[in-house]
C-alpha cells in the first residue's frame, strides 16, 4: 500500500492507510486535526466540512485515496487567530451554542462568501444546507451578511 | 428530574470550603504571574474560585456546557458579587465530587432547566464572601476600617486613593476567615447581571479548539465500535470474530453487556471490524413490537381509568349537563435526540483507578458507574466533562460510559468508544410516544363547565426513580397536563402508564412536549366550537393566571395578532408554563397547494423571572423552537419488528436553513420567581403551528408528525 500524499494547511502530509478511508478520519485520528467534526457519515449534516482545492466538501465520503495531491484546509488552517472574516462575524453575533456543528458551518460560510462575497438569502438558503440541532440558523444568516460588510 | 433536597446555607458553604481545601492538589493556574506581582498559590474562598496572584479569576463551572450558555452564565453570578474584572475571567470544567451536587437535585448533573434556578443565591454568595475576604485582606493592609474600602473591577480601593489589586491581596486573603454570610448586592447595583455578556465559549467554538468528547485524545488509546441487538431488549446468542480480526487495524473483540466491541487503532478501522462482525442474537421478548401494535396498545390502554392527577369539581356531571360536548384524540410519536455530537466517552481503567472524559450530563452517575465497572474506590475514579455537542437530555444517561469503562477493562488499555449515527438513533432513550383522550363540555354561552384529559404513555421515571411512581402515577407524565391552566371549574386528568417495550428518557422539555400540543390544541378546539378568537377565548380564561396572560398578550400584541397577513399565511397562538417559566408563541403559516408546510415567522414571549443574561434567554427561545418545529414537521421514531425504522439525517430529517423561519423574542421584564430556558421555548411551538395550520386549511392536526396536511 503505497503512502498517499496531499497537502492539509499548507503542510504535505503522508498516510499509509487504505484509499477508501475517509478524508475525515485521515484528519481527526491519523494527524489528529480534531477541529473537522464526525456527525452522520453520509454527507447529510455538514459537521465534517473543509476545503479541498478551495470547494467546501464533506470530508466523510472522501476516500483519501481521491484526495491525493490536492490541497485541504481545515477549521485549523482557515486563518490565523481567528481573523477570518466568518470567524470574527460568529464571534460578533455570539453564533456557537453547543458549537459542535459549527467548524463545518464556518467553512461552508467561509466557501460561499469566496464565490459570493455578497450573498441574498436565498443565496444562504442554497449554500448553508448544514444541520445545527441548537438552531442557530438566524445567527449564522446574520453573520454570514455581517462577516459579506467585511470581506 | 425531581426536587430531593434542599441544603441549607450554612451546610452548603461548610461543604463548600471542605472540598476547596482538598481540590487544590495539583492544581496549576493557567497563564504565569504578572510582572511583579508575588508569586504563591491562589486564594480559594470556596470550591468554585480561584484568585491567582496573577490576577486570574478561574471559575470551575459545575453544571456541563451544551450549549444553554451556563458556562457563562455561571461566572457572571460570581463576577457579578465579586466585583471582578470580567476580562480576566477563565473556566474550568469542575470534577465530581458531591460538593458540586445540584441543589435541586441532589446529584451531579444537568438539566430540568434548573441550573440558574439551584445557583442563583449560592454563587452569588460564593463570589460575595470572596469579595468580603479581599476587602478584608485590603483593609489589614492598610491598618483601615473595611467599611471605607470597597471592591471594584477586579481592586480593592480605599476613601484614601489607595487601590490594590486582587492578585496582590490573594496572599493576605488566604490567612483570614471566609465570611460565611456576606451581604448581597441590590439588583439596582447590579453591572453585569441582566446584561448581554458574549459568551466565554465562543471563541474555541470559532477556531475548532473546543474539545468535545469525540476529541479526547489518550496516549496509547484504542477506539471501539459495538454492535449491539436491534431489537431493545436483546442479546448475543453468538458472534463469529474472525471477520472483524481480518480487517487491518482491529485488535481486540470482546463482549460487553451491551454488545460486541470491535477494538482498533481508529474509528474507521473498528466501524469497518464491527460491519463485518458476525453476530447472531437473541431478540427477546420486543421482537414483534410495531408501531401499529403501539397505536392499538394506546387506543386499547385509553379505555380504562387511570391514575388521578387532578380533579376539580364534579367533571362528570358538569360534562353531562353542558350545552355541547367534544372529544378527541391526540397522539404523538417517539422521538431520538440527535445530538450533533454522537454518543462517545473515553475511559482508561487501570488496577488502581479510572479516568473517564465524557460529554455527560450526569457526572455523579459516571462516577459511581466508573467505581462500580472498575470495582475500585469511588475517589480514585476521576471524570472529566468536555463539551457537550448538545445533550437534550441523552447526554443524561451512563449506557454509553459503561460500554466505554467496560471496554476499556477488557482490553486493558484506554478506549475511545464511538458510536455511529445509526447506533445514536436506534439506540436511544426515546421521548415517549403518547396518547390523549380529551373530552370537554361548554355552556351555552361556549364557556368550557369541564375538560378532562386522559394521558396514555410510557413512564420515563418507572426505569430511572422508579420510588417517584406512585400507585401507577408518574408526576412527570403529566406535567403540562395537570397545569392546565384555563379557569374551568371541573377538571380530570389521569395517567395509564403503558409500557411498550421501547426505552424512554428525558428529551427537551421531557412530557411537557407533548401535553403542551394536546392541551393548547384541544383548546383551540374549544374556541372555535364556541365562535370565539383563539387569543381572546384563551385570554378571557386566565383571569387566575397573571403570568400566562401576560406572555398571550405580548405575543400577541408584538406579532399583530388580528392585523392582516400577505396572502395565504395564517397565525396560530399557544401558550404553557415549563419548568417555572411562562412561554407563548404565535406562529405565522402558510400552506402550499401540495400540502407543504412553511413556517414564516415566530413571535416569542418569555416571563422567566430575573434574568441572567438577555442574548442566552433569545438564543435558548430560538434554540428551543427550532427543536420543537423540527419534531412537529418531521419528527417520528418508527418501529418494525422490535427495531428502529430510522437510521440518519435522509430519514430523520431535520428542520435546515431554508426552512428556517424568522424568530422575535421579547423577555417580559420580571422580578416573580425564577424560571429555566433551556427547554420552556420547546412545548409551544408544535401546537402555535398546528393552531395557524387548522386557520389556514381547516384541517385539525391531531397526529404529529404534520408531515403533508392533506
Amino acid at each position: 500500500m503505497p503512502p498517499i500524499e496531499f497537502t492539509v494547511n499548507g503542510r504535505r502530509q503522508s498516510v499509509n492507510v487504505p484509499p477508501e478511508t475517509p478524508l475525515l478520519w485521515v484528519l481527526r485520528d491519523n494527524l489528529g486535526l480534531t477541529g473537522t467534526k464526525f456527525g452522520c457519515g453520509i454527507a447529510q449534516c455538514g459537521s465534517c466540512t473543509v476545503h479541498i482545492d478551495g470547494a467546501a466538501t464533506r470530508s466523510c465520503v472522501i476516500g483519501i485515496g481521491t484526495v491525493a495531491g490536492k490541497r485541504v484546509t481545515t477549521i485549523e488552517g482557515l486563518a490565523r487567530d481567528r481573523s477570518h472574516p466568518v470567524q470574527q462575524a460568529w464571534i460578533a453575533e455570539d453564533v456557537p451554542q453547543c458549537g459542535y456543528c459549527q467548524s463545518g458551518q464556518i467553512m461552508a460560510a467561509a466557501a460561499l462568501l469566496a464565490t459570493t462575497p455578497d450573498p441574498t438569502d436565498a443565496d444562504i438558503d442554497a449554500a448553508m444546507t448544514n444541520i445545527c440541532r441548537c438552531g442557530t440558523y438566524q445567527r449564522i444568516r446574520t453573520a454570514i451578511h455581517r462577516a459579506a460588510e467585511g470581506v | 428530574m425531581t426536587a430531593r433536597t434542599e441544603v441549607t446555607r450554612r451546610e452548603f458553604l461548610q461543604a463548600a470550603s471542605a472540598a476547596g481545601a482538598t481540590l487544590v492538589i495539583g492544581f496549576t493556574l493557567p497563564g504565569c504571574a504578572g510582572p511583579g506581582a508575588p508569586a504563591g498559590p491562589p486564594l480559594e474562598p470556596n470550591a468554585w474560585l480561584k484568585i491567582g496572584t496573577d490576577e486570574s479569576i478561574l471559575v470551575i463551572v459545575d453544571r456541563s456546557e451544551m450549549g444553554q450558555g451556563i458556562a457563562t452564565a455561571l461566572p457572571m453570578l460570581l463576577a457579578e458579587e465579586l466585583e471582578a474584572d470580567w476580562s480576566k475571567i477563565q473556566i474550568e470544567f469542575a470534577p465530581a465530587d458531591p460538593v458540586y451536587n445540584h441543589r435541586l437535585f441532589g446529584m451531579q448533573a444537568t438539566g430540568g432547566s434548573a441550573s440558574i434556578r439551584a445557583a442563583w443565591t449560592p454563587l452569588r454568595q460564593a463570589g460575595a464572601a470572596a469579595r468580603e475576604v479581599l476587602i478584608a485582606a485590603a483593609a489589614q493592609t492598610w491598618d483601615v476600617d473595611p467599611s471605607a474600602c470597597r471592591a471594584e473591577n477586579g481592586a480593592v480601593t480605599h476613601a484614601g486613593g489607595r487601590r490594590l489589586t486582587y492578585g496582590r491581596l490573594v496572599a493576605t486573603a488566604r490567612t483570614l476567615p471566609v465570611p460565611t454570610d456576606p451581604p448581597l448586592k441590590e439588583p439596582k447595583d447590579w453591572k453585569i447581571l441582566g446584561t448581554r455578556v458574549p459568551r466565554l465559549d465562543t471563541p474555541p467554538k470559532v477556531d475548532g479548539s473546543a474539545q468535545f468528547g469525540l476529541d479526547v485524545t489518550v496516549p496509547g488509546m484504542l477506539v471501539a465500535v459495538v454492535a449491539r441487538c436491534p431489537v431493545f431488549g436483546g442479546t448475543v446468542a453468538s458472534f463469529d470474530a474472525a471477520q472483524a480480526k481480518a480487517v487491518p487495524g482491529v485488535r481486540h473483540v470482546v463482549q460487553i453487556s451491551s454488545g460486541i466491541a470491535v477494538v482498533a487503532d481508529g474509528y474507521w478501522p473498528a466501524k469497518t471490524g464491527r460491519d463485518a462482525l458476525a453476530v447472531t442474537w437473541d431478540e427477546g421478548a420486543n421482537a414483534a413490537v410495531s408501531s401499529a401494535s403501539i397505536g392499538r396498545l394506546f387506543a386499547q390502554r385509553a379505555g380504562r381509568a387511570g391514575a388521578q392527577a387532578r380533579h376539580d369539581g364534579n367533571p362528570d356531571r358538569a360534562m353531562s349537563g353542558a350545552a355541547s360536548r367534544l372529544d378527541a384524540v391526540y397522539e404523538t410519536p417517539f422521538l431520538a435526540h440527535a445530538t450533533m455530537e454522537p454518543m462517545n466517552c473515553t475511559a482508561h481503567v487501570r488496577p488502581d483507578g479510572v479516568d473517564i472524559w465524557a460529554p455527560t450530563q450526569f457526572q455523579g452517575g459516571v462516577h459511581q458507574i466508573g467505581a462500580a465497572i472498575a470495582d475500585v474506590p469511588p475517589e480514585h475514579v476521576k471524570v472529566h466533562t468536555t463539551y457537550l455537542g448538545g445533550g437534550f437530555g441523552r447526554r443524561f444517561e451512563l449506557d454509553f460510559i459503561q460500554e466505554a469503562v467496560e471496554t476499556s477493562k477488557a482490553v486493558g488499555a484506554p478506549v475511545k468508544l464511538v458510536w455511529s449515527r445509526e447506533d445514536d438513533t436506534r439506540h436511544d432513550f426515546y421521548r415517549p410516544g403518547s396518547y390523549h383522550r380529551l373530552r370537554a363540555g361548554l355552556d351555552t354561552s361556549g364557556r368550557p363547565a369541564a375538560w378532562t384529559h386522559r394521558v396514555v404513555a410510557p413512564s420515563i421515571m418507572a426505569r430511572v426513580f422508579p420510588d417517584t411512581v406512585q400507585n401507577g402515577l408518574d408526576g412527570e407524565a403529566v406535567e403540562g397536563a395537570i397545569e392546565m391552566p384555563y379557569g374551568i371549574p371541573n377538571v380530570h386528568v389521569d395517567y395509564v402508564l403503558t409500557d411498550t417495550g421501547i426505552p424512554v428518557g428525558f428529551w427537551r422539555s421531557v412530557n411537557h412536549s407533548y401535553n403542551a400540543f394536546a392541551v393548547e390544541g384541544f383548546i383551540d378546539e374549544l374556541a372555535h366550537a364556541a365562535g370565539r378568537d383563539p387569543y381572546e377565548y384563551r385570554r378571557g380564561l386566565l383571569g387566575n393566571a397573571p403570568r400566562y396572560r401576560r406572555v398571550l398578550e405580548l405575543a400577541a400584541t408584538q406579532a399583530g395578532w388580528g392585523s392582516p397577513l400577505p396572502a395565504g399565511v395564517f397565525r396560530g397562538i399557544a401558550v404553557h408554563k415549563s419548568f417555572e417559566a411562562y412561554v407563548s408563541q404565535v406562529a405565522e403559516v402558510s400552506v402550499t397547494g401540495d400540502g407543504t408546510v412553511r413556517v414564516h415567522r415566530v413571535v416569542c414571549a418569555v416571563d422567566c423571572g430575573p434574568v441572567v443574561n438577555p442574548d442566552t434567554v433569545e438564543a435558548q427561545m430560538q434554540s428551543g423552537i427550532v427543536y420543537g418545529l423540527t419534531a412537529a414537521l418531521y419528527g417520528e421514531i418508527g418501529i418494525e419488528r422490535g427495531r428502529v425504522v430510522q437510521g440518519n439525517f435522509h430519514d430523520y430529517p431535520m428542520l435546515r436553513m431554508a426552512e428556517m423561519p424568522r424568530v422575535e423574542v421579547h423577555i417580559v421584564p420580571s422580578t416573580d420567581s425564577q424560571g429555566g430556558v433551556g427547554e420552556p421555548g420547546t412545548p409551544p411551538i408544535a401546537p402555535a403551528v398546528c393552531n395557524a395550520i387548522f386557520a389556514a386549511t381547516g384541517t385539525r392536526i391531531r397526529k404529529l408528525p404534520i408531515g403533508k396536511v392533506v
